[in-house]
């Protein structure tokens, strides 16, 4: 399933106006793999998404979804298997209501009537938004949109998913249950975040990012567990792991996490 | 920052009132459209004096307000919030205006409060047929049966992101005016300077929303084209609707119920 | 200023509905061909952005009022004309819906005074021969006021003119365009000053936005230049044909013929020079009392010599059953209210 594969060489990106975005990014993600893009504020997490599928072309290094690099011709296909959820769901809603919205992308694709349809209904009952159907998107909580800008994706059924800060601005049971959704996905996920116990719950695999540059790659436990690392890269360990602050207990998750660290 | 507040709670409260399912709100959009717009060339196409022709449309309304479930006291505030303008221009009547029109006994009234009572009686109409209309078919409904009948779809596209992105743009409107009050402990306004970087700031950020928006649409497909098409039924009720109110309004138009009422009284008594 | 549908008479009205139609048909032709499919959104999005500027006041120090952006100006140029066009029109058609800003008549109306005329006569004509693409605060500032200015004298002087040919204010002409024109004179000055520091704000900024080469935002480009020319020819014509048109539609019809009489005898008012303010003023005031109209027209209907003498006063008896029978009529509508509402609650308790 090699179509499946996202690579990256010697991505870098400037902005027109000086700023560098990221700087020299080299990775390499395959089949239903699941990794956490994490870094502070900043960093670089979303210029690097919006190069997945063609929203900023590289100034110079190039990125390869499945075998072949991106370019002017394949951007069609690419966008088609490269699903992105925004960051801000207010900038994806843009139809007036919920259905037209998640029936944009297939109508896009082509798609006849009855499928639209079924896909719309099939997007919206993964993310448990059946209900809101005939909403407009204004009329929605925090919550509601964000599972709706999740549906719109799922509508075109990508083969990899995109995220941007999937948990910010989320109350914390929208929050638990956006990740439970994220574990069920079988697609190849890559989610930008800094909420690392949702990165440490959902993501087997963590890069870091600090100042456009790529400064850890590895497995999430380990990569968290090295707390001069975090440190350096302006992010401070997930709580879940974390000594508790009353009862100065280590949490268990703690315990075996630290055996498998690697020595360094 | 009070009126940008009340502004957004205005336009969500309209809308609010759109999404009530009455039968008046199920009605295809276009058939309200259509006889909104002939209610409102009927009412304007009376002479200035003919008050009393004008009287019988009332009906309209009033029928629309209590069938549609429509709340009439919010519906004529916002009805006298727009009212200056025409109460200005108005109001010249009936001191330009002096000939004498009408004898009751002693008592004369001239051309000019006529015509200033039929400017207001206009207003009233009009504007609450456009509020009702709203009211009952909502933004999005007028769009479609917009583009049903043939305008253009880059405006109708428009009008409904604008209609769209109205309710993030005041929202954050409010909020950055909202962050500045809180810090200005002397409670004069909006100076021009803090006004104006206000402004470019909320600017800018649209822009830049503009541009993401468009990636998300480029992500989804987007070639140009937006799919706004939504099924809709001109059926039988449609047609209904729209014929019994353009009978009635020819009617009242044609001719002049309340006197020929009066004169029946006048006859019998 | 919004007009208003009280104001209006329905050929006046219709005129300018017409006259709207073909420039948004025109400019979404224009915008899907020429520009890029990118400006859709932007332009709704922009549009919603005028809509909440426009709920923003700042105080105008020393005066105690306040004043805010329009608009239209902005709009040409951050899209240009035909984009500009468009989106100043939706925002006026979301105010004539949602806040009752004008009426649904008067729509036609507003979107020429307010868009057609910065869009198309100031922004190419006046703003950018000053401009010239000299980005620079001075030449933005002395551009965007000016231009300002022109619009809003412009689009009040076609307020006062609408409102006149629609014959339902008696307001005389001269009048009400010395009203207008000294107060959209300040409204101008504050109007080009607000667009002129949004603009330099952007321009320092971000200056990238207003480089028509690099930006999304760009305005028409020199081929561009000649087809304002052809939208306001057309924009000429169409209102002449569809004016014409529909007064002597309106003509063929006795009420019609007598708004055009009305028209003309305006007309004669407006060409005759003025010898003194006084004289000229109860000249005035007698020609509009003596404004032939529909009238309180009772019984039959009446010829047009009416119209030349002073309006026969109604006999009190038809006044009399006018006003009881109007009284009951409203009545009457209350009445079928009543019943409909009963029959409501009836239904869903
Ligand atoms: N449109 C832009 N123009 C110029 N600089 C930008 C733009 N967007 C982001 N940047 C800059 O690029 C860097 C990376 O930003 P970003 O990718 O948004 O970070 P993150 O998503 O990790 O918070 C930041 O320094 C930011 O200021
Ligand atoms: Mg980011």
């Amino acid at each position: 399933m090699s179509h499946h594969i996202v690579q990256a060489d010697n991505l870098n990106y400037t902005y027109p106006d000086g700023t560098i975005g990221i700087n020299n990014i080299s990775f390499k993600i395959t089949h239903g793999e699941s990794v956490a893009l994490v870094g502070a504020n900043g960093a670089g997490k979303s210029t690097l998404l919006l190069h997945l599928n063609g929203c900023l072309i590289s100034t110079q290094g190039e990125i390869s979804i499945g075998d072949y690099p991106l370019n002017k011709k394949n951007i069609k296909a690419v966008r088609r298997s490269v699903g992105m959820v925004f960051q801000n769901p207010d900038d994806q809603l843009f139809m007036p209501t919920v259905f037209d919205d998640v029936a944009f992308g297939p109508i896009n694709l082509g798609l006849p009537e009855n499928q639209v349809e079924q896909r719309v209904t099939h997007a919206l009952e993964t993310v448990g938004a059946t209900h809101l159907i005939n909403r407009p998107p204004y009329k929605l909580s925090g919550g509601e949109k964000r599972a709706v800008a999740i549906a719109t994706i799922l509508a075109c059924s990508p083969d990899i998913l995109v995220m941007d800060e999937p948990s910010s601005n989320l109350d914390p049971l929208s929050r638990r249950r956006l990740i439970k959704l994220l574990k069920s996905f079988e697609h190849t996920k890559i989610i930008a975040t800094h909420d690392l116990d949702m990165a440490l719950d959902v993501c087997q695999r963590t890069i870091v990012l600090h100042k456009g540059k790529i400064t850890a790659d590895g497995p999430t436990i380990s990569i968290f567990n090295d707390e001069e690392l975090l440190a350096r890269s302006g992010l401070e360990k997930p709580l879940g792991m974390q000594e508790c602050p009353i009862c100065k207990k280590n949490n268990p998750k703690n315990q075996i996490l630290f055996y498998n660290k690697k020595p360094r | 920052m009070n009126t940008i507040e009340k502004n957004l709670f205005d336009i969500r409260y309209m809308d609010t009132l759109a999404s009530k399912n009455t039968s008046l709100h199920r009605l295809d959009p276009r058939a309200k459209l259509i006889t909104t717009l002939m209610f409102i060339a009927m009412v304007v196409s009376l002479g200035k004096y003919e008050i009393s022709r004008m009287i019988p449309f009332i009906i309209y309304p009033m029928v629309m307000i209590i069938s549609a479930e429509l709340p009439f006291l919010y519906l004529l505030k916002k009805m006298i919030l727009v009212a200056p303008f025409a109460i200005l221009i108005g109001i010249f009547n009936p001191l330009m205006d002096t000939t004498p029109l009408v004898h009751l006994g002693s008592v004369s009234i001239t051309g000019g409060w006529i015509s200033f009572f039929s400017i207001m009686m206009r207003f009233s109409l009009t504007v609450s047929a456009a509020l009702i209309l709203i009211s009952m078919t909502g933004f999005n409904g007028v769009c479609m049966a917009l583009e049903k009948m043939g305008v253009p779809q880059p405006f109708v596209v428009q009008l409904m992101f604008l209609y769209r992105y109205l309710f993030v743009l005041i929202e954050e409107g409010a909020k950055m005016l909202r962050a500045r009050s809180l810090r200005s402990f002397d409670s004069k306004g909006l100076g021009f300077k803090y006004f104006i970087s206000l402004l470019g700031q909320l600017l800018l950020q649209t822009l830049d929303r503009a541009q993401r928006i468009h990636l998300a649409m480029c992500c989804r497909g987007f070639d140009g084209h937006i799919p706004i098409n939504r099924p809709m039924k001109f059926g039988y009720k449609e047609i209904r609707f729209v014929l019994i109110w353009s009978f009635i309004f020819i009617l009242t138009r044609s001719y002049n119920l309340p006197v020929k009422i009066g004169e029946i009284i006048a006859g019998i008594l | 200023m919004h007009m208003a549908d009280a104001l209006l008479s329905p050929a006046v009205g219709g005129t300018m509905w017409a006259a709207t139609a073909g420039l948004i048909v025109y400019c979404s032709k224009k915008v899907r061909e020429d520009l890029d499919e990118k400006k859709i959104p932007l332009m709704g999005v922009i549009g919603a952005f005028i809509f909440a500027a426009q709920m923003i006041n700042f105080t105008i120090p020393a005066t105690g009022s306040s004043g805010h952006l329009g608009g239209a100006m902005i709009l040409a140029i951050l899209l240009g004309p035909y984009a500009a066009f468009l989106t100043m029109a939706s925002v006026l058609t979301v105010q004539a819906l949602f806040f009752a800003d004008g009426g649904l008549l008067a729509l036609g109306c507003n979107i020429v005074n307010m868009g057609f005329f910065p869009c198309f006569i100031c922004y190419p004509l006046i703003y950018k021969t000053i401009v010239k693409g000299r980005l620079t605060p001075k030449w933005i500032t002395t551009g965007a006021i000016i231009s300002a200015i022109i619009g809003l004298q412009l689009g009040a002087f076609s307020v006062v003119l609408e409102t006149f040919f629609s014959g339902i204010s008696a307001l005389p002409f001269s009048h009400f365009l010395l009203l207008m024109q000294p107060i959209h004179l300040a409204i101008g000055i504050v109007e080009g000053l607000t667009t002129a520091a949004v603009v330099i704000f952007i321009w320092k900024s971000r200056p990238e936005i207003l480089q028509p080469s690099i930006s999304v935002v760009q305005g028409p480009g020199p081929d561009q230049e000649y087809s304002i020319k052809k939208v306001f020819i057309g924009f000429a014509a169409a209102a002449i044909i569809v004016g014409c048109g529909l007064s002597w539609f309106a003509s063929a019809h006795p009420d019609g013929l007598e708004w055009a009489i009305s028209k003309t005898t305006g007309m004669e008012e407006l060409g005759a020079p003025q010898k003194n303010l006084y004289s000229s003023l109860t000249a005035i005031q007698e020609k509009t009392a003596f404004l032939p109209d529909y009238g309180f027209k009772t019984t039959k209907e009446n010829p047009i010599t009416d119209t030349k003498k002073a309006w026969p006063a109604v006999d009190s008896g038809t006044s009399v059953s006018g006003l009881v029978g109007g009284l009951l009529t409203l009545c009457l509508a209350i009445f079928i209210g009543f019943i409909i509402k009963r029959k409501k609650t009836g239904q869903t308790a």
